[in-house]
């Protein structure tokens, strides 16, 4: 609520559709042509900045899974049920993005590499956790079941960063903090940062409104409690 | 102890139950044993490919008819209200997802034997030489995979579909279970050398040992009213 007084949703929404704008501008204008994968590679800032924010949603959905279950606080589950939501949109993003970038850097549209695998079980675990959200029969259960499930699947997202140095990957590891070699022209990186920056924006203008709308929907479930008692 | 007791009721109670109605056993092994048949059609492989797919065939037998108990489980014990009498009993909630994980695995252990000895028959194909090493991996593959198939079917009895639910929940989670256990079994069929072996070994035991405990953690919560 003080949240709400100090930095009001609309003041959020104009400062994220500003940044895009100067993200759109460093994506398209400031950064420079890659070498080999010419105009094709600008989609980077996009896939990049989507993956980023699909992994840190999951994140805070268990965050918000773990502190549900300590504290029983409605807000908690607010909170990961709508970064569930938003990160499930972003988790999307990056396997629309990942293919469409992928058919002419590697000619394919898809492999089974591992970066590639353990981001499409992250959009399994995201539609899990939703699906089990809508279909739970008794509605006081919901938060304590999706917490169990949301837990349960962010130990699934430690282990495939485990599994997948046991496993086969084709993925390009060494370009962000890679080993000797790696690494971006400065330009580059400036426009990745505006990028995820943009992103993130939009994820927390997202997330907040959510859980806003959350908080009404209990009102007016309350508000009809007392009108037809 | 008094655990140990719970523990053992209610092991007891789901064999005995099994015993007189047959209704998860019977259906588990028909349902592994259709997984081998049509794959034979499917694929009509010469033996060097059934070496190649053997693993994975055996693991998708293995989870699919797992899926079949881990439904059962929990949603038997809704009829008569006996989960209410269970929640309901003075014990503590990690017992009970013990004494049904325990049963569990002793369902998909029937169902890996006949998997396995039907395998061998139709595909002729000895799992002699490499017996002793496919035990320790089904086993610690298995406890992982029943772990979370016994949390996530408690879960799923909460649920509207939950037949639909319950393979939803469990096949992204147990993935890594899953693939690091045909990657291991693989290695064992191919006679790989004794370190290969023991990593392998090592991966499935690790995966399987975190989502045992920490499903043995959270199940406590799944029940509560």
């Amino acid at each position: 609520m003080v949240l709400k007084k100090i930095f009001p949703p609309s003041v959020h929404l104009v400062i994220t559709l500003a940044w895009f704008v100067v993200a759109l501008y460093m994506i398209f204008l400031y950064a420079p042509q890659e070498a080999s994968m010419r105009e094709v590679q600008r989609i980077f800032y996009v896939h990049f900045s989507s993956a980023c924010t699909a992994l840190l949603a999951y994140f805070f959905v268990f965050l918000g899974s773990m502190s549900y279950l300590w504290k029983r606080s409605r807000r908690a589950d607010d909170f990961a049920c709508a970064s569930a939501e938003v990160g499930f949109i972003y988790c999307c993003c990056v396997l629309v993005t990942g293919p469409l970038w992928a058919k002419p850097a590697w000619g394919i549209w898809w492999t089974w590499d591992a970066r590639l695998t353990s981001t499409f079980i992250l959009w399994l675990l995201y539609i899990a956790y939703l699906m089990l959200r809508s279909y739970v029969t008794n509605p006081g259960r919901v938060e304590v079941l999706s917490a169990v499930v949301g837990i349960l699947g962010f130990v699934n997202a430690i282990i495939d960063y485990m599994a997948i140095r046991w496993w086969r990957t084709q993925h390009p590891q060494p370009v962000l903090g890679g080993g000797a070699g790696s690494g971006l022209e400065p330009r580059m990186w400036w426009t990745v940062f505006v990028t995820w920056g943009a992103f993130l924006c939009l994820f927390f203008y997202l997330v907040r409104q959510r859980m806003a709308l959350a908080q009404s929907h209990r009102e007016l479930v309350e508000l009809r409690r007392e009108l037809t008692s | 102890m008094r655990s140990l007791t719970v523990i053992w009721a209610i092991f007891v109670k789901d064999l005995r139950v099994e015993w007189r109605s047959r209704e998860t056993l019977a259906p588990m092994c028909v349902f592994g044993l259709l997984v081998v048949f049509l794959f034979n059609f499917a694929f009509e492989t010469a033996r060097e490919e059934t070496l190649r797919l053997l693993p994975g065939l055996l693991w998708i037998a293995f989870a699919f008819s797992g899926i079949l108990a881990f439904n059962r489980s929990f949603a038997a014990e809704r009829e008569n209200s006996c989960l209410e009498g269970m929640t309901l009993a003075p014990i503590d909630p990690s017992a009970i997802f013990v004494g049904k994980l325990l049963a569990n695995l002793v369902f998909l252990a029937v169902v890996e034997a006949v998997v396995v000895f039907a395998a061998a028959v139709w595909y002729n194909f000895s799992f002699l030489p490499s017996l002793g090493a496919l035990v320790l991996i089904f086993l610690l593959g298995t406890l992982g995979y029943a772990a979370l198939g016994t949390i996530f079917g408690a879960v799923a009895a909460n649920t509207r579909m939950r037949e639909v639910m319950l393979p939803v929940l469990q096949f992204p989670v147990a993935f890594w279970v899953l693939i690091l256990s045909v990657d291991a079994t693989s290695d064992a069929l191919r006679g790989a050398s004794r370190g290969d072996l023991a990593a392998g070994l090592f991966r499935v035991g690790g995966v399987s040992v975190i989502y045992a405990v920490v499903s043995f953690l959270l199940f406590e919560y799944v029940l509560e009213e």
